[in-house]
């Protein structure tokens, strides 16, 4: 059997169950208050978002890898591009950008323009240092620890 | 780290359009977040009633949050004061935004005055959740039922709510009810109200 052709992010996107943002966003926002009110300290916080992230991230990847059909990536360029583009969409229903490239290629910055887990969210002055989003980087963490890449 | 930049240049959230409320984002992205959530919580605790009591937590600050944005965004600011018209906008408006459909059924208790249920044939918290066998009745709608004693108490009609599942037959998967008993002083107002 040929193997199939990947699948862009919106046409997976458009393919799969779908629920309201809203519902998303504000569950994701009773999950941090609970974590800070346990917690208190706000980088435990962080580590603890990081954590859940990363469970979710192990599971995700099979997920990915089912609906989307993308081949194997050539390098860590191709690895970010389909994370931001085909990745973000197919859980987000957004695209994310890739910038701020390092010298060795080793580094990069994923940009989210509109991000479903901060509607309606106001960090206090309590809060700063907090990684409101630190899930998504427990997430990628995750998945890619799962292809057997060490990144 | 992700969480650090500054894009949008409003002066507060508050000065933010409001979004009409048409994005979506995967189910299975919400199913991952709702079962991070239920593992966090039951290492917090020893026993089911408190990890239902915290899931109750978590929902019914989301539901004071829904009531707030769908009064502004569908209702235009009006504010319902009786309790059937409370009643159907949980089970109409609510679950409509939230769930993408209206709750199954809409039923007053037979044996009390100041009960009230909705049911759902499978509600979309509990799709991907099967409870092991020792802990007996325990049922994620705890989440949902926290969200409607948030919209209902922010709306002024406090009230206990529980989520119960009820076996049917012809069912594999037992139905999901939502127990509402109302607070006594909800039903002498509207009582008194006629």
């Amino acid at each position: 059997m040929a193997p199939l052709p990947p699948r862009s992010g919106d046409a997976v996107f458009a393919n799969i169950e779908r629920v309201n943002a809203e519902l998303f966003s504000l569950t994701y926002g009773a999950i941090v208050r609970q974590l800070l009110t346990d917690l208190e300290e706000v980088d435990e916080v962080n580590k603890q978002l990081d954590q859940m992230g990363y469970n979710i991230g192990v599971r995700l990847i099979d997920e990915f890898l089912a609906k989307s059909n993308v081949s194997r990536c050539a390098d860590f360029k191709e690895t970010a591009d389909v994370i931001a583009k085909v990745g973000f969409k197919m859980f987000l229903g957004v695209t994310a950008s890739v910038t701020n490239w390092d010298a060795d290629g080793m580094s990069c910055s994923l940009i989210l323009e509109d991000n479903p887990l901060v509607d309606f969210v106001e960090l206090p002055d309590t809060c700063q240092g907090l990684y409101y989003c630190n899930i998504l980087s427990g997430v990628i963490r995750g998945a890619l620890e799962m292809l057997c890449t060490s990144y | 780290m992700i969480g650090a930049g500054k894009m949008k240049q409003y002066g507060n959230v508050l000065e933010k359009p409001l979004s009409k409320g048409r994005h979506e984002v995967s189910l299975s992205a919400f199913a991952f977040l709702f079962s991070e959530l239920v593992q966090y919580n039951q290492t917090q605790v020893d026993n089911i009633a408190e990890l239902e009591r915290r899931l109750e937590d978590a929902g019914y600050a989301v539901g004071a949050r829904v009531l707030e944005l769908l009064c502004h965004r569908e209702k235009g600011n009006r504010r319902e004061t009786r309790l059937l018209g409370i009643l159907s906008f949980v089970h109409s408006t609510v679950w409509k935004v939230l769930f993408g459909k209206v709750a199954d059924s809409l039923e007053k208790g037979t044996e009390h005055e100041d009960e009230y249920m909705i049911s759902e044939k499978e509600l979309l918290v509990n799709r991907f959740i099967s409870i092991p066998k020792d802990m007996g009745t325990f049922n994620c709608g705890a989440f949902v039922a926290g969200i409607v004693r948030g919209v209902l108490d922010s709306a002024g009609f406090p009230a206990v709510v529980t989520a119960h599942f009820v076996p049917m037959e012809g069912l594999q998967r037992p139905r999901t009810t939502i127990l509402i008993k109302f607070a006594e002083e909800v039903i002498k107002r509207e009582a008194r109200l006629g």
